[in-house]
């Protein structure tokens, strides 16, 4: 930690969130550097997808803040985070594919909906991220037509389709057997090695952050109980976490 | 303490007045008024955004045309089957009582002004909303529980002018079309009926369907009644797309939030329809 605010990407500070009276964060304080991929661990329930919602605004805190590239997001227009927003992806953890449209068309849809480039540019742009997560024929078929393998590398190319600078993820290996889940987490460390983009990823596999992460929070009471860079994490002396890990 | 005769002479009124807040106060603490009227409110709130958004259409011809085609085509052979029977019902009823006074050769005046004016748009509209309605609460529904919309926002796409502009437009174009259709086929089936059980003959019958759909409106070079009907038609349209896309983007909790989105949707947008219906009979005819 302790770097200048222009070095980070995300600023969580003091975040609260209750859901009919249940607490579920309690006070999470977390810092994402630019160009660093941080990963969230906990048991189910200890708010690491609620976290990763209030970073992307699909949220408001009950308390605390959030800042994305230095801006309040509280303090956001609906238009300024629209704006904000397109310069983050986020994959989704069942792809949240749109059913009716094909593969090509879900990758197209910001684009199209966004931006003024023309349907030539927007068809190469679709390429060359079906081609960057190594599925370059898929375009033409729809989401129901491809496995769950398929999906997450779709939902990865889409998250990837506005060029952003920071993506955040929702459990990337959750439903996935251990052949594919090592190629999306190698694809993932790819992405982040090649673009230079800021990742937080919410995973309960240690393989996964092994891989793609340069530092983990383990989460714990809705706050974070240990944060440290990934080599040291995974032979962190904390009991709670040796536990959480089997260790 | 004064005698019954020093009591004003409303205090009926102001007992059922008193009986009616008291009413209103139990039902707003226990949630459900609250509930209602916040709902209602959202509902409008939606159909005004949707107004505002009407301008990118154009932009969304393909899915208009999709929505069009599943609403029409889906279910053309539901309103066609339930309005021929219909007509076939209001001619029975309504002919056994005129033949009792030998007034069975007016039957189609009453046939063709009560599909027009009443049962042609209402039971097209209760048709569609237990098909189409439905259909629609059950897909944006599912959208919402699988984060396909939160998809959506985080890609800073606007969901109602994707999504619901395209269903309401659809809706609020095929339920008049459809209430032709169940206009015609109903008074088709009544002329059976007349012919086969009222021993009325098809001329005749047929002649008095024109008579009582001749008389045209001032503004609208259009029989009167069917206009009517059809600008019921319109609004049902709207009013059943509004509340089943108000229903199914609030679904939350899985399959079984979506089923309750659902049968919401068809249960509000039915009772909506209902109690337009009311207030639209009584703006074109008595007001």
């Amino acid at each position: 930690m302790g770097e200048s605010n222009d070095d980070l990407v995300v600023r969580v500070t003091d975040l609260h969130k209750a859901f009919s009276g249940k607490v579920i964060l309690a006070g999470i304080d977390l810092e994402l550097p630019k160009g660093q991929c941080l990963g969230l661990m906990g048991g189910s329930g200890t708010g690491k997808s609620v976290t990763l919602r209030h970073v992307i605004g699909l949220m408001q805190p009950d308390k605390g803040k959030v800042e994305v590239r230095g801006k309040d997001l509280a303090t956001l227009s609906r238009q300024e985070m629209g704006e904000l927003r397109k310069d983050m992806g986020y994959v989704f953890q069942e792809g949240a594919l749109i059913n009716w449209l094909t593969v090509a068309e879900n990758l197209a849809l910001p684009l199209r909906e966004n931006t003024k480039l023309h349907a030539d540019e927007i068809e190469g742009k679709v390429q060359e991220k079906l081609a960057l997560v190594r599925i370059p024929d898929a375009g033409g078929k729809y989401p129901s037509e491809i496995s769950g393998g398929m999906k997450k590398r779709v939902g990865l190319a889409r998250a990837l389709i506005t060029d952003p600078s920071l993506i955040l993820y929702d459990e990337p290996n959750a439903g996935l057997d251990p052949e594919i889940s090592r190629a999306i987490n190698h694809l993932m460390r790819d992405v982040s090695d090649e673009l230079g983009v800021s990742s937080l990823v919410v995973e309960h596999r240690v393989e996964c952050l092994e891989t793609v992460a340069d530092e983990v929070a383990f989460l714990l009471g809705g706050k974070v109980h240990v944060q440290a860079p990934v080599d040291e994490f995974f032979n962190h002396p904390d009991e709670r976490l040796r536990t959480f890990l089997g260790n | 303490m004064p005698s019954p005769a020093a009591l004003p002479s409303s205090w009926p009124d102001l007992l059922t007045g008193a009986m009616v807040l008291s009413l209103v106060y139990v039902a707003w603490n226990l949630g459900g008024l609250r509930h209602f009227l916040e709902e209602t409110g959202e509902r409008v709130g939606l159909f005004f955004s949707i107004c505002a958004r009407i301008g990118h259409l154009p932009k969304r011809g393909r899915w208009f045309l999709s929505q069009l085609y599943a609403a029409a085509i889906g279910n053309l052979h539901v309103v066609l089957l339930v309005g021929l029977f219909i007509g076939m019902i209001l001619c029975l009823q309504t002919g056994i009582e005129l033949a009792r006074f030998g007034q069975q050769d007016q039957i189609g005046v009453l046939v063709a002004t009560g599909l027009a004016r009443e049962m042609a748009p209402f039971v097209t509209a209760v048709v569609l909303a237990a098909t189409f309605g439905s259909a629609l609460a059950a897909e944006l529904g599912t959208m919402a529980v699988s984060d396909e919309l939160a998809a959506l926002e985080v890609m800073s796409v606007d969901r109602l002018s994707f999504l619901v502009l395209p269903r309401v437009a659809a809706l609020a174009l095929v339920c008049p079309l459809m209430t032709v259709l169940c206009n015609a086929i109903g008074i088709l089936g009544g002329g059976f009926v007349a012919q086969a059980q009222l021993g009325v003959g098809w001329t005749m019958y047929m002649d008095s369907v024109w008579v009582a759909l001749e008389s045209t409106g001032e503004v609208i070079p259009l029989p009167k009644d069917v206009f009517g009907g059809l600008l019921k038609a319109f609004c049902f349209g709207i009013l059943i797309s509004v509340v089943s896309c108000h229903s199914g983007l609030g679904a939350r909790g899985g399959a079984l939030g979506v089923g309750r989105a659902t049968s919401r949707a068809v249960r509000d947008s039915t009772i909506a329809v209902i109690i337009s219906n009311y207030f639209l009979t009584w703006l074109m005819y008595q007001a």
